[in-house]
């Protein structure tokens, strides 16, 4: 068993260089796809013995991008597409896209036409969950995403290996939620930073891969005693945290991260996929069906504002910061309604605009550090 | 998709220069008493405490129309307000004391804040005494864009009404899979059976069946009012079409609107009969329109086209109304590709082809619409595309459906001019 310090350094290079965890796969002679955010089948690909891969952009000069999107394009979105553009996605045997808002709609075929050496499986996610038709289309919607996944891997995936696959995600899912309560106990070691690479890191590797170093950390975790922390607490929520000087700012400021409704964190481990009610494409379609509080699924009744509230009291937090990603209007239509919604609970709330390609960190230096004491 | 006219329009914006006005044509004014009976019967309904609901544009505005329900249009009523230029105090309340980031749909923004009012939440002056009257119900499809379920989110949070809503997914590929069709056709029965019940209407197959002849009359006739800018001159200035589209976006059901579109195709066939236009000067450019209309410059950019001679005879946007089917499995997939904001590029590319070809395109002007991103992500994409397909040029303005803060005059005349330069040039070449 490797020690607490050897796997978080292990998690955080793996986040600092993607690439690298590509070139791994691909040396042991693996298939990998790239899966963007926020939802994608991954557990297809991974039944189908392929590696998914997250996408989630990264810091990079937009310049090839520049004649596809334009300047009010999601920064995550621009990124993939420069990455794509510009061959460092070189090695993928294909990429999957969830049309699941505008942007993504256009990003299915700015990628088809701009990166045609690196084919394209769109998936489009029903909305109206509520139609019990809604699970039979998705099903369906899965089908295609499998037949173009068995035109790459030349075979069929099984029903069986999906199983597996399915047992191996929900464990995994368990894993980190465990990590996440565990990391509250431990927020000298844990800083915001740390954590956010133990979560992201997820998307870099094979699932049980994963399990087993997050497994050990919590392990590692739940040998040492309990830490005192003595500034504030704080939840994220939003789609991610990035960059990582975003969250370097919120240690510096005595803030500790404990709890977190990010797309790129938590949304992806709190659904499981049900272990009965069919076979593995139907509880697959069923954990879509399952999964709550996303501004990217539509949902009645605003309910983020609910959770986030429940997350505070269960995590003792003083307040939340809402990363909203800059152009992203999912969850700008969510804000208000977040924020007043806390407020009447009683917990403050700070958005913040997050662009992950931003290195320009003064302003928000600043107003964090004003949230900060106004806790 | 707005019912003042451009003549109208022209006429505030060009205040000191006072040109005798051309009379307006008879499908003109009976599609300003349409529009206003629109308005005045929800008002109506409401009085006797039925319910009225709002809608989103590309909405199966048959159903409604079949249970005899009183329906609104936001988007309409939006782009109304916004090329009257009265929507300048409802993005300021919207993205100040609301809350929401100025990044969001215009149509949105003014509409939430208009909400706001009704609800008794914010104390703007509403410019047309509050005809949008206030919704007991939402009628939502995705099939224009994912903004507007979002939107619709909130609608239905803020005044605690229910969503009847349709997803039509996206299509990332050249046709309606079956499995859309099956999820589409299920949620409207559902969306029947449910919409009955909330309003104590009852589904009537005969009714529906006339309802839907005619709709797919007045298709048929928008169509054919579009396609009959074909001819060379064009006898419509082409920005005049987008007064019509009230017709088809809230009243596509209607024998009005049947009547309205009649009398428009043989006031256009008059023209070709007598060989005139309603394009102000000389014709000496055809270009294609791709986007939405800058509602709260439109009397700019017509000035700017006319003083070139550019008349616009084509638009992706228009025909989106035009909607043909024959039955619940076909209504399902024509509401599936109805929009092309709902369809991939190789589709987008092929109708924008085939409307440079027919109607003898010599450009095409993109409005890089800052509101709608579903068509700005993938529109260089096309531009190129296109372009070399069709072999003609193109230019791109930035603008806005309804935020007059996102344009230059000076920018939009400059874009203009090279085009006019390059077209010339092409004209010079043959």
């Amino acid at each position: 068993m490797a020690d607490l310090h050897t796997n978080i350094e292990s998690l955080k290079q793996a986040c600092q260089n993607p690439r690298a965890q590509l070139d791994k796969y691909l040396a042991e002679g693996k298939k990998v796809i790239g899966c963007f955010e926020p939802y994608t089948p991954e557990e297809l690909v991974h039944a189908s013995g392929m590696i998914p891969l997250g996408l989630w952009g990264g810091q990079t000069d937009l310049k090839l991008v520049k004649s596809y999107l334009p300047p009010f394009a999601c920064p995550i979105m621009q990124a993939n597409l420069e990455l794509g553009l510009n061959g460092t996605y070189q090695g993928l045997s294909g990429v999957i896209i969830p049309a699941i808002c505008d942007t993504l709609r256009c990003m299915t075929q700015n990628w088809r036409f701009g990166v045609p050496d690196i084919p394209m499986i769109p998936i489009v996610y029903p909305q109206n969950r509520a139609s019990e038709a809604s699970t039979d289309y998705l099903i369906s919607e899965y089908e295609n995403v499998l037949v173009m996944l068995a035109t790459i891997t030349g075979q069929m995936m099984t029903e069986k290996a999906l199983c597996r696959t399915i047992e191996i995600y929900n464990e995994h899912n368990a894993v980190m939620r465990e990590f996440a309560s565990l990391a509250v106990k431990h927020l000298d070691i844990i800083t915001p930073a740390i954590r956010h690479a133990i979560m992201k890191s997820a998307l870099f590797f094979e699932k049980s891969e994963h399990t087993a170093i997050v497994k050990e950390i919590n392990e590692s975790l739940n040998a040492l005693p309990d830490y005192k922390f003595v500034g504030k607490k704080v939840i994220l929520t939003g789609i991610t945290g990035e960059p990582a000087t975003f969250l370097e700012i919120l240690a510096k400021n005595k803030l500790a991260v404990v709890g977190d409704d990010l797309a790129q964190e938590s949304r992806q481990f709190r659904t499981d996929i049900p272990i009965s009610g069919g076979g593995g494409l139907k509880r697959l379609a069923l954990q879509w069906k399952n999964r709550t509080c996303c501004s990217l699924i539509h949902e009645l009744g605003r309910p983020r504002g609910s959770l986030l509230s429940e997350l505070c009291q269960q995590t003792q937090a003083d307040g939340v910061i809402n990363c909203l990603m800059k152009f992203c209007d999912p969850e700008e239509y969510d804000q208000p309604w977040l924020e007043a919604d806390l407020k009447k609970a009683g917990y403050p709330c700070l958005t913040v605009e997050i662009d992950p390609l931003n290195t320009s960190f003064e302003q928000l230096h600043t107003r964090i550090q004003t949230f900060a004491e106004m806790l | 998709m707005m019912s003042e006219s451009i003549a109208t329009i022209k006429a505030a914006d060009s205040a000191p220069q006072v040109k005798p006005k051309r009379p307006k044509p008879k499908s003109m004014l009976m599609l300003a008493e349409q529009s206003a009976a629109l308005f005045e019967n929800a008002r109506l309904a409401k009085e006797r405490g039925e319910k009225v609901g709002w809608s989103a544009s590309i909405f199966p505005q048959e159903i409604a129309e079949t249970l005899g329900l009183n329906v609104l249009y936001p988007e309409n009523h939006a782009a109304g307000i916004a090329a009257r230029h009265q929507a300048d105090p409802f993005l300021q309340e919207c993205e100040g004391p609301m809350g929401y980031s100025n990044d969001l749909c215009a149509y949105a923004k003014l509409n939430l804040a208009y909400t706001s009012v009704l609800n008794n939440e914010s104390a703007i002056e509403l410019p047309d005494g509050g005809k949008l009257v206030k919704p007991d119900f939402l009628l939502l499809t995705n099939n224009i864009c994912n903004q507007l379920t979002k939107w619709y989110e909130n609608l239905a949070r803020q005044l605690q009404i229910p969503i009847f809503f349709i997803d039509t997914c996206y299509n990332p590929w050249d046709y309606v899979t079956e499995s859309r069709v099956r999820y589409v056709r299920a949620q409207i029965d559902e969306l029947i059976k449910n919409l009955c019940e909330f309003t104590n209407k009852k589904w009537d197959d005969e009714h529906f069946k006339e309802v839907m002849k005619i709709s797919q009359r007045n298709s048929f006739l928008w169509e054919r009012a579009n396609n009959l800018l074909d001819r060379k001159p064009a006898p419509l200035s082409g920005f005049e079409l987008f007064n019509y589209m009230s017709s088809m976006v809230c009243n596509r059901g209607k024998t009005s609107s049947t009547a309205i579109l009649k009398q428009l195709n043989s006031e256009i066939e008059q023209h070709i009969a007598d060989g005139t236009s309603t394009f102000p000067v000389a014709e000496q450019f055809r270009i294609s329109w791709d986007g939405i209309a800058c509602w709260p410059y439109l009397s700019h950019n017509l000035r700017t086209l006319k003083k070139y001679g550019i008349n616009m005879v084509a638009s992706s946007y228009g025909k989106a109304w035009a909607i043909e089917y024959d039955d619940l499995d076909g209504m399902a997939r024509a509401y599936c590709f109805a929009s092309t904001n709902g369809d991939n590029a190789s589709t987008m590319i092929e109708r924008r082809l085939e409307a440079l070809k027919r109607f003898g395109c010599e450009g095409t002007i993109y409005h890089v619409n800052r509101s709608c991103k579903v068509m700005d992500c993938q529109m260089m994409e096309v531009q190129r595309q296109l372009a070399k397909a069709a072999g003609i040029p193109f230019t791109s303005f930035d603008g806005d459906q309804a935020d007059y803060r996102n344009y230059s005059e000076a920018q939009f005349e400059t874009r203009i001019q090279g085009l006019v330069e390059v077209m010339q040039q092409n004209k010079e070449d043959l």
